[in-house]
């Protein structure tokens, strides 16, 4: 927070020409204020077809603001945000999901005690007969349900079991499917893996893989970097609002991923006063040199130095 | 891994390696287990033990016009007890359901009475005005997103005081005067409260209303969009709005239904009794609500049947005339209600326990 000079915001305002196989959502220098708050300033990120963006920070980083704004809740307040090549503003997350930007928040959006199969089309059911006679296409619904399931890897043998009995990585990849089945061509993800244990979290991320072959653009937050690490093809590290990283996975190593997830970078910085300090152990904090990785695509990132005053 | 993708093409996802992993436990489940979590069975089991207790206690319990009474006891609290079911599957409730019985019932007498028109009149407005009431509960509920248990608090104690209020202003008695000679009377009769016969015994026709309004619910409940929403909206309103199911009409058309009930109660209160005690009602929500609970509807929503409160008004006809049929005092009726009840909670909860374990 002291030192800003050492991240790598300052280092880009290149202005690169827009590549010409355009993201399927892109954010140009975005920002989001809250009356007086900066919660996010000048954030560029870009996501494609068939690759997985991963978003990392700390609580209060601004990753919430950031998928709030792709996902439709929220306006931006600054920069632009493009969809296919065009600026956009979403008045509703309906309307983003109209343009197939699905969102699968950490709560998953199912209901526990409602079947799999129920869960799986709640709100988009699929019927048959007329009117007064109109009623629930059960059979086809299970069918396709079970359907996008083991395209997805995931097989449950009882679809009628309430969604509560799942396991938390089965019920995050139900909620995933789902999104892929209803049209998602970008998947928002919300620290799928929070809450979950090693086992549940490696189900998941063989999902996000799954979605990613696809051909979906994924955008994975978390505050995980191993987790990021293991599935991301681009990093994206929050920080105070804005950007503290933004690399392509052959740029950046795990161990560095983790220092700026850390606050590496700051911290680089301190690590000689650190060393200063009776039971404080600084040798293990990287060198400032250490933290290397290029600045990719950083379009009209305002070189800013003020800090917003709060997170998320 | 490959033990893992074996162990997994069986049960669960193949991600989860090792014997007894978390994935498929649940699918595992014994097939007893399963059925018991059915929110009806209980229920069922329940009524069955009630009414073999009485054919035993009780001989004559087994005429059948015996059993055309206790019939007709349950179908008067079922045919309340299917809305309100809907509504505690919804998330809410409604307290002024016993009362708004009596404010229809109420409004169709003395509007036909005082003006001299056809009963239907006074049928028709007492139906716009129930599904009124019911549309007032839901949109308060709704926009001011209170707990329905105040708001609807608030209607029932509006409705108990103009019901007495409006009836004695109108009619300066506690009950409304005798339409038993106006015109469309007989016709309406012959709708909401008339007998027919079966096999000599005869049969109050609310009890046919009352199986073919639950084969109905259960039928919107099970095979509907509108059903799959009662069922999302109560079990958690956040996620269903979130996938797009319309959680403010679901809440307000439910709260409709229920003044849709209570308008039919009331029209076959008024038709079988010619006029209606302005004073009555109170306490009957609680007993609808009593059978809902008993009937395996979670009072926290998400879960419940149309068919369980069929039952479970079933239990309450059973017991309140068993008791009468067996000679005992009829005092003891509440305290069976209340033994009932509780049994019936703490099923509720063990079911919750074991449908959401992880």
């Amino acid at each position: 927070m002291t030192d800003d000079t050492t991240t790598p915001h300052g280092a880009g305002a290149e202005g690169t020409p827009p590549a010409p196989d355009t993201p399927l959502v892109e954010l140009r220098g975005a920002g989001k204020s809250y009356g007086n708050v900066r919660a996010l300033h000048g954030v560029d990120l870009t996501v494609d077809a068939g690759r997985v963006t991963c978003v990392l920070g700390d609580n209060g980083a601004g990753k919430s603001t950031l998928i709030k704004i792709v996902s439709g809740l929220h306006r931006h307040t600054e920069g632009e945000f493009l969809v296919d090549g065009r600026p956009v503003r979403f008045a509703t997350p309906r309307d983003a999901l109209a343009r197939g930007i699905a969102t699968v928040y950490q709560d998953l959006a199912t209901v526990p005690l409602m079947p799999v199969w129920r869960n799986f089309f709640l709100g988009s059911e699929l019927t048959k007969g007329p009117w007064p006679l109109r009623r629930l296409d059960i059979a086809r619904m299970k069918r396709t349900a079970d359907r996008e399931l083991r395209d997805m890897g995931i097989v449950l043998d009882d679809l009628e079991q309430p969604v509560g009995t799942l396991s938390g990585g089965q019920r995050q990849s139900v909620a995933i499917a789902r999104a892929v089945h209803f049209g998602a061509r970008v998947l928002i993800l919300d620290e799928p893996t929070a809450a979950l244990g090693v086992r549940q979290s490696g189900v998941v991320l063989k999902y996000i893989a799954a979605a990613r072959d696809r051909g979906l653009g994924v955008v994975f937050i978390t505050h995980n970097p191993h987790h990021a690490y293991m599935v991301g093809d681009h990093f994206s590290v929050l920080r105070l609002g804005t950007l503290e990283l933004s690399a392509d996975r052959g740029d950046v190593g795990l161990e560095e991923l983790t220092d700026h997830m850390a606050g590496g970078a700051e911290l680089a910085a301190l690590k000689h006063e650190l060393a200063q300090v009776r039971g404080v152990d600084a040798r293990e904090l990287p060198e400032e040199a250490d933290l290397t990785a290029p600045w990719r695509r950083p379009r009209k990132a305002a070189p800013d130095p003020a800090p917003p005053s709060g997170g998320t | 891994m490959s033990t893992a993708q074996r162990a997994g093409s069986a049960v669960g996802t193949p991600q989860t390696p090792g014997p007894g992993g978390a994935d498929g436990r649940a699918a595992r489940r014994p097939a007893v287990l399963r059925l018991l979590a059915r929110p009806e069975v209980g229920v069922f089991l329940g009524a069955a033990a009630v009414l073999v207790f009485f054919l035993v206690a009780a001989p004559s319990v087994r005429h059948g016009s015996s059993m055309a009474t206790i019939l007709y006891q349950s179908s008067t609290i079922g045919i309340m007890a299917l809305p309100v079911a809907l509504l505690m599957i919804g998330g809410e409730f409604d307290l002024s359901s016993g009362v708004a019985v009596i404010t229809s019932a109420l409004a169709a007498s003395m509007l036909s009475y005082q003006l001299t028109v056809n009963v239907w009149t006074g049928v028709v407005v007492a139906l716009v005005l129930s599904l009124a009431i019911g549309a007032l509960n839901g949109w308060m509920v709704v926009r001011t997103g209170l707990p329905s248990f105040l708001v609807t608090l608030g209607t029932f104690l509006i409705l108990q005081g103009v019901n007495l209020a409006v009836t004695k202003l109108v009619t300066d008695n506690v009950a409304t005067d005798d339409i038993s000679d106006m015109d469309g009377f007989g016709q309406a009769r012959r709708i909401f409260a008339s007998s027919f016969d079966a096999g000599g015994v005869q049969v109050k026709i609310t009890v046919v209303w009352w199986l073919v309004f639950a084969a109905l619910a259960t039928w919107v409940l099970l095979r509907t969009r509108y059903g799959n929403w009662v069922f999302a909206v109560g079990g958690d309103e956040g996620s269903a709005r979130a996938v797009g199911v319309p959680v403010t009409f679901t809440k307000i058309t439910l709260f409709m239904l229920v003044g849709l009930g209570a308008w039919f109660v009331g029209m076959h209160n008024l038709f079988s009794f010619n006029t209606v005690q302005s004073g009555e009602g109170v306490g009957q929500e609680l007993i609808y609500i009593a059978a809902a609970v008993i009937g395996g509807c979670l009072l926290t929503g998400g879960q419940g049947s149309a068919i369980g409160p069929v039952f479970g008004a079933f239990m309450f006809g059973m017991v309140q005339q068993g008791i009468v049929y067996a000679g005992w005092n009829p005092d003891w009726f509440k305290a069976f209600l209340g033994v009932m009840l509780l049994g019936a909670v703490l099923i509720n909860l063990w079911v919750r326990r074991t449908a959401t374990r992880r």
